[in-house]
């Protein structure tokens, strides 16, 4: 992240350390993920130990030490959704964009993340493009779901 | 404040800031446990403090670490129901951390050498006590090494398990680790902390021209104390 870009977070929250959430939170929001030489001078500009830093920001699964694509696809493999065919979800997407889960496609477009249920069981399988739910999936929705993305490739 | 207190039935007397598990041991009753340090905020981690109080009526387990000293409550030690829970938290500890070798041997001392549980990863040997951090977080204050991750992948690592530049190679966490499995080596005059990664050049003593402690410890020390640097130049026995 550039210096100056920096700068105007840590001023938004006039450099306080019991702010560094909110601060994180910013920089993911900015940059997709949390950039280790960022995440450095936050350490040293606010006087906050790394390793606190390093701590949060591997605790909160909203945080990614990765760069993440400009979409995130995040499809469900709790127990629920397990049983009606996440994992044959997943593989199709997989397939589709070429991506294997837990990593970004190779142009940052896209992140293919799987985590255990979201607790909305009721509707699985379940997909969560850009934040937003889609529910009793199947292959065939599924690429209705990812035709926006398809048509800018 | 002095309180009156019972364990297994005869009275004494502790404080309500002290620790339950520091009292019970004071007056030489033996209670295991692998994440507790006096020098230290107690953290709950290890469960193995365990003991049953009686306050008023209520009766319960408990883990003693982090239990007040309370007036008038009664402390019974390895009964049934400890015993139980105890076998059960030392059998999940060896499925956490199956290659720590004193996790073993203490287990072995209460009677369980086996865990039903099945290992993560047979070579890990650190149990995520917490107490490394504790100590360099509030006794070192170098706040260098932090939990990372959670629930599964929870770990005990330096920033991105790389060199934890904050270190400065007391060795205080490689001594309160229940596990031994941090790790500290002097060869060539660069003390090492293996699990951290962090390798410090020793300084030499200006009189005695013996290595006596790695030269970022003391510009840390000078900076902290406000001190003239060239004070810590020689070793303690040569100032
Ligand atoms: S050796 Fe390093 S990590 Fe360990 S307590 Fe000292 S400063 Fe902290
Ligand atoms: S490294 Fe040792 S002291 Fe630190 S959390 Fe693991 S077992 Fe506890
Ligand atoms: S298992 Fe998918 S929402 Fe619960
Ligand atoms: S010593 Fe009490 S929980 Fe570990």
């Amino acid at each position: 992240m550039d210096a100056k870009k920096l700068n105007t977070i840590l001023d938004k929250y006039r450099r306080e350390p019991s702010a560094l959430l909110a601060i994180l939170q910013d920089i993911q929001d900015e940059e997709n993920y949390l950039p280790k030489d960022t995440i450095r001078q936050v350490a040293g500009e606010l006087g906050v130990p790394l390793a606190r830093i390093y701590a949060l920001s591997t605790f909160f699964s909203s945080f990614s030490l990765e760069p993440r694509g400009k979409h995130i696809c995040t499809v469900c493999m709790g127990t629920a959704c397990h049983v009606r065919g996440a994992p044959r979800l997943v593989e199709h997407i997989e397939r589709e964009f070429d991506v294997p889960a837990g990593q970004t496609t190779p142009d940052m477009q896209l992140t293919l993340e799987t985590v255990n249920c979201v607790g909305a069981c009721a509707l699985g399988p379940l997909v969560i493009l850009d934040g937003e739910y889609h529910g009793n999936m199947n292959p065939a929705k599924l690429d209705r779901v990812f035709r926006p993305l398809k048509k800018k490739e | 404040m002095t309180v009156k207190f019972k364990i297994q039935g005869r009275t004494y007397t502790g404080t309500q800031e002290e620790s339950l598990l520091g009292a019970i041991r004071r007056y030489g009753y033996e209670v295991p446990s692998l994440c507790y340090h006096e020098a230290v905020s107690p953290y709950g981690a290890c469960r193995l403090c365990l003991v049953e109080v009686q306050k008023g009526k209520r009766r319960k387990l408990t883990t003693s670490c982090n239990y007040p000293v309370l007036e008038g409550i009664e402390v019974f030690l390895d009964t049934e129901k400890v015993v139980r829970h105890r076998k059960m938290v030392f059998q999940l500890l060896l499925a956490v951390a199956p290659a720590a070798k004193k996790l073993r041997e203490l287990a072995a001392e209460y009677g369980v050498t086996e865990t039903p549980f099945v290992p993560e990863d047979e070579k890990n040997e650190c149990i995520l006590c917490g107490l490394c951090n504790r100590v360099c977080k509030e006794v070192v204050e170098a706040d260098a090494i932090s939990f990372a991750g959670r629930g599964t992948s929870k770990r005990m690592e330096s920033p991105y398990d790389e060199t934890a530049e904050a270190c400065i190679g007391c060795g205080a966490c490689v001594h309160v680790c229940p596990t031994d499995c941090i790790g500290m080596k002097e060869e060539n005059n660069i003390r090492s902390i293996l699990r951290w990664h962090r390798d410090l050049p020793m300084q030499i003593c200006k009189k005695c021209n013996r290595p006596f402690a790695p030269t970022f410890q003391l510009n840390e020390f000078a900076k902290r104390v406000n001190l003239d640097r060239a004070r810590f130049d020689n070793c303690p026995d040569c100032r």
